[in-house]
């Protein structure tokens, strides 16, 4: 019996031969994560271990490790400015040289970093103190999200404790629509298993549609694997993923594919030749419908932003709705990186934003997670690109989000209301 | 350690995730004292005053769902809550609990949830892995704990388990 590529990964890194779904392996981790929310987090659990005699003069390997500053940047007051302090101090401390700063050239969601950076290769393990981690899985690595002391661990050891996931195969196939994102196929994946429809599991993509997206749209499935509670979301490396990482990193790697062979406890799969824009409903990714059934529902606010709707693909395809129009509610858009934010500019896309009437803010988590820059008002109602609406996610407990792709809450940001982007693309 | 007794708080419902049991803005603080005073606010404002040391909370399944903050665990942790029964837990906030040694999350059959109701008070046994529900007189069977979580609760979270 063979492998899949999660399977295949894990192995590797266990020194195992083989491994199987519920086996439990001790891992050599390849690339750590951490940012300003989960770093405070995890130099609280050093200063505790510290307590109890642990030295912690050194961590494992800090070329290995890299950070962020994206949750609360611009510092949203005092405590989110003294976190910044906090982490820049131990960074120093430990000597991590990859630290993405605000305000001091390329910064941006650490998500976005992980593959506009090439921080993270195919056949790698990375860990990262964040649960959208798994985007990363996109580029054939597998990429988990883990807490505070799991990652302390980490950083101490090098290794840590995974059990050995099942693999559900979701084969997406048939010719994608231009007016079809790769945000309506994860949301109908969502809305048909459920927010824990794959929880522990690996959700691997795969299928002639994933074959042909783009690596940025690959990376929104499984930037959301977590929404349906994956351990991680994968996707095998192919000419997409080496041809993106080009023009990023001339690091060597090696690559993994799964074996012909490779058992998944599920295979579904998919025809989207004929699938609607979806939306997903407050107040949870799984409430879905199509766009059409809601169409003329009032919205107060557009957001464009965040690790799985601010790509520069996403915002080409926000500005291709926006272009010569003029929206109708307060319209956000803050790319996910500065990277992405200097291509914007550079290709127009940030003057239709502009001449549209929208707000062009700089790249952070922001309002996604409903720590600043934007969040939501009592019985506010949000039209977003982000990926989770659960009550008060953007803000007030009685606010209320609809997840879409960038295309269908560009649609509606012209109109004030939702409308299927069809009515807009012909 | 192996035999908790405690009051159970029954929050019905599924899918609690990590917005409601500790709302973004509060992300940005590492004192725990502090995010216990915010726990489940998104669910009960008064949650922090209801529970005392050593409680328990009584949920639907999923829960933990979303974000990978160990701000949740530590804050049910810092207002008294030490384990939590579900019939499913989402996989980085059961992860956290455990290797961060703050909770017992333990597994359950989704028809006990009906059996046991709001502040009813309980003893968890994980020897012979029964709940003794000490109001009503039922015995239910609880989901044993994976080997190496059990390996891992009993050496008191990650730092102290040798792998």
């Amino acid at each position: 019996m063979g492998m899949t590529i999660t399977e295949k990964i894990l192995a590797r890194a266990s020194n195992k031969n083989m491994v199987s779904p519920d086996d439990v392996v001790i891992a050599n981790i390849d690339k750590v994560m951490v940012h300003d929310v989960s770093g405070p987090g995890v130099i609280k659990v050093f200063s505790e271990w510290e307590k109890k005699g642990i030295n912690l003069d050194h961590i494992w390997n800090p070329d290995r490790v890299w950070i962020s500053e994206d949750h609360f940047v611009p510092a949203s007051d005092r405590i989110s400015a003294n976190n910044i302090t906090l982490l820049t101090n131990w960074t120093k401390k430990y000597n991590i040289k990859k630290h993405f700063k605000y305000g001091l050239g390329q910064y941006g969601i650490c998500h976005t970093l992980s593959h506009e950076e090439g921080l993270v290769l195919p056949g790698e393990i990375y860990v990262g103190g964040d649960s959208h981690t798994n985007t990363t899985g996109a580029m054939g690595s597998l990429a988990v999200g883990l807490g505070h002391t799991d990652i302390a661990y980490v950083l101490m050891y090098g290794k840590i404790w995974f059990k050995v996931p099942e693999t559900i195969l979701f084969k997406i196939n048939g010719n994608k629509p231009e007016y079809i994102m790769a945000k309506d196929i994860i949301l109908k994946i969502i809305g048909d298993i459920g927010t824990d429809g794959a929880n522990y599991k690996a959700m691997q993509f795969a299928g002639e549609t994933v074959d042909r997206l783009s690596m940025e749209e690959r990376l929104t499935l499984t930037n959301m694997s977590t929404e349906a509670g994956a351990k991680n979301g994968i996707i095998e490396p192919d000419e997409t993923t080496f041809e993106y990482l080009k023009t990023r990193t001339d690091k060597k790697f090696s690559p993994v594919k799964g074996d012909f062979d490779a058992s998944y406890s599920d295979t579904i799969t998919y025809d989207i030749e004929n699938l609607d824009p979806i939306i997903a409903k407050p107040f949870s990714p799984e409430n879905i419908c199509t766009v059409g059934d809601l169409e003329g529902r009032s919205i107060d606010k557009a957001y464009i932003g965040s690790c799985t709707g601010a790509k520069l693909e996403d915002l080409r395809m926000v500005a291709k709705i926006l272009k010569g129009k003029h929206v109708k509610i307060r319209t956000e858009v803050l790319p996910a990186a500065q990277s992405i934010y200097f291509k914007a500019i550079k290709e127009g896309l940030v003057s239709i934003f502009l001449e549209a009437g929208a707000v062009v803010g700089p790249p952070t988590c922001g309002a996604c997670c409903g720590a600043h820059m934007g969040v939501l008002a009592k019985d506010e109602i949000c039209i977003s690109t982000t990926n989770r609406n659960f009550p008060g996610r953007m803000g007030h407990v009685e606010s209320q989000t609809y997840l879409a792709s960038p295309i269908v809450v560009a649609a509606a940001a012209i109109n004030g209301k939702i409308t299927d982007p069809r009515n807009e693309m012909l | 350690m192996n035999i908790l007794r405690g009051k159970v708080h029954k929050y019905n419902k599924d899918n609690i995730d990590t917005d409601v049991i500790i709302p973004g803005p509060y992300l940005k603080i590492h004192d725990h004292k502090e995010l216990g005073k915010h726990a489940m606010e998104g669910l009960d404002p008064n949650f922090s005053q209801k529970i005392s040391e050593g409680d328990f909370l009584l949920t639907g399944k999923n829960f933990g769902c979303g974000s990978s903050r160990e701000h949740a665990p530590i804050a049910l942790h810092q207002v008294g809550i030490r384990a939590i029964l579900s019939p499913s837990f989402a996989r980085i906030f059961y992860r956290n609990a455990v290797d961060g040694g703050y909770l017992l999350p333990i597994e359950i059959d989704s028809e006990v949830i009906e059996k046991i109701s709001d502040k009813d008070e309980l003893e968890i046994n994980l020897d012979n892995n029964t709940i003794i529900n000490s109001t009503s007189n039922e015995v239910f069977k609880i989901k044993p704990l994976p080997d190496i979580i059990s390996k891992i609760v009993k050496a008191g979270g990650l730092l102290y388990f040798k792998i």
